[in-house]
């Protein structure tokens, strides 16, 4: 971390010993802008001209539609939901990984990586099979009251596993380098376990905390391949907010789609450059001191 | 980071010398809490399915993946994610490359394109393509009078693929690059090599395990999507029906041991990329703290 890059402060009569070739760093510069203009900048372009092709008011009236809000209500509250079980569970798991040493622990660490490796769709078909209302386990639930499968419990379930690894991610090497010197001196002077916990680790591991709690957040928003297998898709009811544009692009509703699709987008790529601008912050915060 | 691991052991040694029987019970407690969630979340699914899968018996297992519905769809799937590893590698080597060392007025904007992907539900990654290449796209004129498909055609999975797995190899990339020491490529320069070769010969070896990491990532993402591909496939069996596409339309059609089947594989397949993955993983962070 307290490697400056390199590249920042190279000398100057080393770099003008470099081949200069303004045409290979433009054609790179080029190069760069074509590609992700293409395939990036155009579609967006594209899809927000299509939510605004009757204005404002038609594009308000599309996502404040009863359907379209209750979806958009639903989505908004499953990732709230997640992300809390996650900031407390991905902390404490980042946690007993980093500090504790038990059998299984190596086991522990690759399999947190598995949602980010097997298809998310994979991961829906998966619960249905667990909890599905014809499987033991799931026939088990459903005589006791609960339904998990084509209910909202479902989509909880589903989005917690496709997110399980980003607040883990995100403190595990915060935890890994912070200096257990604190720690050991405040279990000097006396303090509990949690006391130590509470004033030295946390405020330590918060600005990750909450990058990752956010990286959850913006995720569970756009998820849609275990989602659409395990929410039964009822409008209104287990209508997820990806979901419902699908749903509308199948209709051929192109405005409609392009509106929700917008709101979402604008959502999450707040959330994503928030994301950038704390690790930025705290880059920086790391070199200078 | 291996230095930071001997300190934590060695406290929580000291820990476990030093603390009373009420501090190791909570330790366990805490480990026990974790173990039983993630198994519960990620193995316990994982488990059913597999049983789900074998307890129809192993010969209708093999049936399901040997009909020629499923191999075709694997076929497909390999191809659209080798295709669009290739194409975003490329690029995405090239991007990092300008975002790490060129510094311009651009740079910016370029790096906040570059995390859209990451943005966009995958549903809305498949619909801005119809909206481009669609019945009333931008560029159905022009891909008209070319004469290709975009949309319910392969060129049309090949893009979503390409878009939603993007941003992997640069994200990757690029830290690695802008760790990298300048000295050896401007050795290489003082010497007479040119870019090209100074790129190939002293550059990309710096950055390779980062490369592989960001390039295994993009893989397994591509593999595994759903949601864009659904939309833009039109999904014409053993045409442009890829794996994950395979198992929707199964589950739709009520073929549950073809769903598990297909899904079982695409599980284990994931497996062994993940496998590619954590030892990617471990030789970029070698690299990183060295």
């Amino acid at each position: 971390m307290s490697t400056l890059p390199a590249n920042v402060d190279a000398p100057k009569s080393i770099a003008s010993t470099r081949p200069s070739l303004p045409w290979g760093k433009w054609g790179l510069r080029g190069t760069a802008f074509l590609y992700l203009g293409f395939m990036v900048a155009l579609p967006l372009a594209a899809i927000i001209r299509s939510g605004f092709v009757d204005g404002f008011s038609a594009f308000w009236s599309d996502v404040t539609n009863p359907i379209a809000f209750a979806a958009l209500k639903l989505t908004l509250t499953a990732a709230v939901i997640i992300t809390i079980v996650n900031a407390v569970m991905g902390t404490l798991t980042a946690y007993v990984l980093v500090r504790y040493r038990f059998p299984g622990k190596g086991l522990l660490n690759a399999i947190i990586d598995m949602p980010f490796a097997i298809p998310t769709l994979v991961t829906g078909v998966m619960l249905v099979a667990l909890y599905g209302p014809q499987r033991t386990l799931g026939a088990w639930l459903n005589s006791h009251g609960i339904q998990v499968i084509f209910a909202t419990p479902g989509i909880v379930l589903a989005l917690l596993v496709i997110t399980y690894p980003f607040v883990i991610r995100a403190v595990q090497p915060v935890l890994m380098e912070a200096e257990q010197g604190q720690e050991e001196a405040a279990y000097t002077l006396g303090a509990s376990k949690w006391t130590t916990f509470r004033r030295v680790v946390f405020p330590t591991i918060t600005p990750a905390l909450i990058t990752g709690s956010l990286l959850c957040f913006a995720r569970s928003l756009g998820e849609f391949g275990s989602v659409v297998v395990v929410a039964g898709n009822i409008p209104g009811v287990t209508l997820t907010a990806p979901v419902y544009v699908y749903g509308q692009i199948e209709s051929q509703n192109e405005r409609g789609a392009s509106a929700m699709s917008i709101l979402l987008l604008a959502l999450s790529f707040t959330l994503i450059v928030t994301v950038e601008w704390l690790q930025g912050r705290d880059k920086g915060s790391h070199v200078s001191g | 980071m291996s230095q930071a691991e001997v300190n934590n052991n060695q406290t929580a040694a000291r820990h476990k010398s030093r603390g009373p029987g009420r501090g190791r019970l909570i330790e366990w407690a805490l480990i026990g809490i974790v173990v039983l969630y993630a198994a519960g979340l990620l193995l316990a699914p994982l488990v059913a399915i597999t049983w789900g899968a074998l307890s129809e018996g192993t010969s209708a297992f093999a049936r399901e993946i040997a009909s020629t519905d499923a191999v075709s769809s694997l076929k497909l799937t390999l191809v659209m994610a080798v295709g669009a590893t290739v194409i975003n590698t490329v690029f995405g080597v090239c991007i990092a490359w300008v975002l790490v060392r060129d510094k311009f007025w651009g740079r910016r904007i370029l790096n906040g394109l570059v995390d859209m992907p990451f943005a966009v539900s995958p549903v809305i990654a498949g619909f801005m393509l119809i909206l481009l290449f669609g019945r009333t796209g931008w560029f159905t004129p022009l891909m008209d009078a070319l004469g290709i498909k975009v949309v319910f055609a392969l060129p049309g999975i090949l893009l979503a693929t390409i878009f939603i797995s993007l941003p992997f190899v640069i994200r990757e990339v690029a830290p690695v690059l802008s760790q990298a020491s300048l000295e050896q490529e401007d050795a290489a320069f003082t010497i007479g090599a040119g870019r090209l070769r100074t790129f190939w010969h002293v550059t990309l070896p710096t950055i390779r395990w980062g490369l592989f990491y960001g390039v295994s990532l993009t893989f397994a993402r591509a593999v595994g999507e759903i949601g864009a591909v659904l939309v833009v496939s039109g999904g014409i069996s053993r045409l442009t029906e890829t794996s994950t596409l395979f198992i929707f339309r199964s589950l739709d059609d009520r073929n549950y041991v073809g769903a598990n089947a297909m899904a079982v594989l695409l599980a284990a397949i994931s497996f062994l990329i993940l496998l590619v993955i954590e030892f990617f993983k471990k030789r970029t962070e070698q690299t990183q703290t060295l």
